[in-house]
């Protein structure tokens, strides 16, 4: 019989016995039987939709081992990285699609660290919501996605950072032929300021001009886009948010040229990658990595010179190469003694990364700043590898 | 006896003359629907005063001046903007949809690996268009193959790892690929399931009835955006640690559920507009239930609802932009990520990238819209009230 419960089920009633000629052949035992039928057809109907349910849940999860992060991410052959979804010299896509800017190139500095090879990386874009639930549900290995260091994260939310790959803060952009003469934040006052609604940027905003004791005409919008459109349009005099999005939004401007970011910066925003906590060995490959990068840079270790350098006659900077004899830098660390060659030939040292990604070497045209080098006068400083 | 005089009784029918010159023809058009009355001809200088006013300036920014190719930035940016065009130029940037075409077609999906999303492009219209055509015989065999065939054969073209195709894992998909994925699934599930949600909220079997009201309210109750980010942040939460579904074919169960759920509404409007003598003459007929819903109510009922369906086919294909929020770039989503590239970052950039966009949304859902109106013509009885 084709349709098992929908005849039988109709089956039992009198439209059906009419139907089918039977009439009152039809007896009382045949639907009885006929009714427990039915029964029968919607638990064969229930169970098959379960098993159903419970393959399709068996077969789509993926079982991980519960190693170290280190030995997953070598059993998988590649690591996860955790990036924005597209923010101008940190995280973007290329024309080809793949990921380019600092945060993606401190992923293949970890990936060259532990493969020998900077291209063994995988990049899931996500948003502002989802980035600590995926790092925390093991879905990244690493969260590199400008993201703050903030006392909270570190706790709270149970991941560590292991640096500050980039110092950022919210800084002031102005036109200067508007403006002329105007170099610092400290001569804004009475300026109209266009600013996002809601976030902190619209707090630290007038936490700065009371504490200097300067007044200013807040311009405010809800979404972003209205506030770049106002800006150029000439609505305010001053446009606030994080300063490396003002580089970024600069270029978009009618005419990028007369904008100035002034240097003041008036919050602290340190970004830096993250990782899970209870798992040291990562987090300290990570870290130094990080340190590795700034170390290359304080040495004079670029792209283009690191096999010259392993034969230097600089102590430090043979130590740092592994290139001492029986070091153990590397080995200790759970990656190969090569590990600084590596970095470097995979992304170049961190003012490398740095000028290719967002400073001179980029459309963005980021001074270098507070992200210098401590021996240049910046906060980037590092422990020393040996 | 009066005698009549018959001279004036006409023999023939006069011939039918063509109608004035003033009634035919451009100018009476002109007089009938432009300048009519004094209200209707100044409304008329507005109209075409705005056209005369912005046309220009659209087909100036979009076709004469746009940029069609170029290596970066610079061939969309003025002088003064840090590029090579002239000062105060303003044109579309199609050299920037050009350069990330690929994207935003195949999303990351690997260079190499491209033929796999083009023949499955190929493939659909291969089946769609037969099936689209009323008078191509073999429609049972054409919907088989569209809807059983198509989706397993492109699941082992798209994801691979079988048949010696490398694993294409479904975070690299995005673009077009995505949005049409998403949607076709949605749309091919969601139609049957609504159907039998429907028909089971009209059941008289009270456990059936009230396990689909509470699927149809409880789903309707929820904006997508949470279902997909319950679907996204929250269900790796419970799982144990390591244990992933894939994100895409979360999204994929979460959007088709929800377009059924309003799918189901859509039918049982159109099962709640036929007649009862329509069921009682089934019944009567000695037919059993699907018997009596697969001839006779059904075909009436999804008739009357055409507009509805593909209204909420439309609204889906649309929604699917929404997976954005899970970080899964459909069209729209893979063109806003590339406006974050420095390479490209122009005053023009992103109104070239959104207005490409939308003209594509455009294409498939004006063309739903026009076949529906067309399959509505076709299967019109003269019922129209």
């Amino acid at each position: 019989m084709p349709f098992v419960n929908g005849r039988r089920r109709v089956g039992c009633d009198a439209g059906f016995r009419v139907w089918a000629g039977m009439g009152a052949a039809f007896t009382r035992e045949k639907i009885r039987v006929c009714l427990k039928n039915r029964e029968k057809g919607l638990w064969v109907m229930k169970h098959i939709a379960i098993s159903i349910l419970g393959a399709a849940t068996l077969g789509l999860m993926a079982s991980a081992a519960s190693a170290t992060t280190l030995d997953t991410v070598k059993a998988k052959g590649f690591i996860q990285c955790g990036v924005s979804t597209g923010l101008a010299g940190f995280s973007a896509p290329d024309d080809k699609g793949d990921w380019q800017g600092i945060d993606a190139d401190f992923c293949r500095a970890v990936a060259a660290a532990v493969f020998g090879d900077g291209t063994k990386v995988k990049f899931t874009p996500l948003s502002a919501k989802e980035r600590f639930t995926a790092l925390q549900s093991g879905e990244v290995d690493i969260l590199s996605r400008n993201t703050t260091w903030t006392i909270n994260r570190d706790t709270a939310l149970g991941l560590n950072f292991v640096g500050t790959t980039y110092y950022d803060g919210q800084g002031f952009m102005i036109n200067a032929k508007k403006l002329p003469g105007v170099n610092s934040a400290l001569q804004l006052s009475g300026a109209a300021v266009c600013v996002q609604s809601g976030t902190t940027t619209e707090l630290n905003l007038a936490d700065y001009f009371k504490a200097n004791k300067m007044e200013y005409n807040p311009v405010v919008f809800e979404k972003l886009e209205e506030v770049n459109a106002a800006y150029d349009a000439g609505r305010c005099d001053v446009y606030t948010t994080d300063q490396s999005g003002l580089y970024g939004i600069r270029l978009t401007l009618g005419a990028p040229a007369d904008h100035v970011v002034l240097p003041e910066i008036i919050s602290k925003e340190p970004l830096g990658p993250a990782v899970r906590q209870g798992d040291d060995q990562w987090y300290h490959i990570v870290k130094w990595t990080y340190f590795a990068l700034l170390d290359a840079e304080e040495l004079g270790i670029t792209k283009a010179n690191v096999d010259e350098m392993k034969n230097s006659a600089s102590p430090e900077i043979k130590r740092v190469l592994g290139q001492e004899a029986d070091t153990k830098i590397g080995t200790d660390l759970g990656v190969s003694n090569d590990w600084v060659v590596n970095i470097v030939k995979a992304t170049g040292n961190y003012g490398e990364m740095f000028d290719r990604n967002v400073g001179s070497g980029s459309p963005l045209k980021i001074a270098r700043g507070i992200n210098a080098l401590w021996t240049k006068g910046g906060l980037q400083y590092a422990p020393p590898i040996r | 006896m009066q005698e009549h005089d018959m001279s004036w009784v006409r023999t023939e029918m006069a011939l039918a003359q063509p109608a004035p010159a003033g009634v035919t023809g451009f100018s009476a058009w002109v007089r009938k629907n432009l300048i009519a009355s004094t209200g209707d001809t100044i409304l008329t200088i507005i109209g075409f005063a705005l056209v005369a006013m912005i046309l220009p300036q659209i087909i100036n920014w979009a076709f004469i001046n746009a940029v069609w190719t170029g290596p970066n930035r610079t061939v969309c940016a003025t002088v003064a903007q840090g590029g090579i065009q002239p000062d105060g130029w303003s044109g579309a940037c199609w050299a920037f949809v050009n350069a990330k075409f690929g994207q935003i077609m195949f999303g990351t999906y690997p260079v190499e690996e491209r033929w796999r999303p083009i023949l499955v492009g190929i493939l659909l219209v291969v089946l769609m268009v037969p099936m689209l055509m009323p008078s191509v015989p073999r429609k049972g065999l054409n919907a088989l193959l569209l809807i059983v065939g198509l989706p397993i054969v492109s699941f082992f073209l798209l994801v691979g790892g079988a048949f010696g195709l490398e694993h294409v894992e479904t975070a690299r998909w995005g673009g077009l690929l995505v949005t049409l994925s998403l949607s076709f699934v949605a749309i091919v599930v969601s139609l049957p399931l609504g159907i039998v949600l429907a028909l089971g909220r009209r059941s008289k079997m009270p456990i059936v009835k009230m396990l689909c009201v509470i699927f149809i309210e409880a789903v309707r109750g929820i904006p997508l955006i949470t279902v997909l980010f319950m679907a996204s942040v929250m269900l790796p939460l419970f799982l144990p640690p390591g244990v992933t579904f894939d994100k895409y074919l979360r999204a994929l169960i979460g959007v088709s559920l929800f377009a059924a759920a309003y799918m189901a509404e859509v039918v049982r409007g159109g099962l709640q507009a036929i007649p009862k003598g329509q069921y009682e003459g089934a019944d009567s007929l000695g037919l059993g239930y699907w018997q009596k819903m697969y001839f006779i109510v059904m075909p009436q009922a999804l008739k009357l609802v055409i507009p509805g369906i593909v209204n909420t086919f439309i609204g889906m294909f649309k929604d699917t932009s929404l997976v954005t929020i899970i970080s899964m770039f459909d069209l729209l989503g893979i063109v806003k990520q590339n406006f974050s590239d420095a390479n490209w970052a122009t005053a023009q950039t992103a109104k070239s990238g959104l207005i490409f966009a939308a003209f594509v949304f455009w294409l498939f859902c004006f063309g739903m819209s026009r076949y529906s109106m067309y399959t509505e013509r076709r299967l019109d009885t003269g019922h129209k009230r």
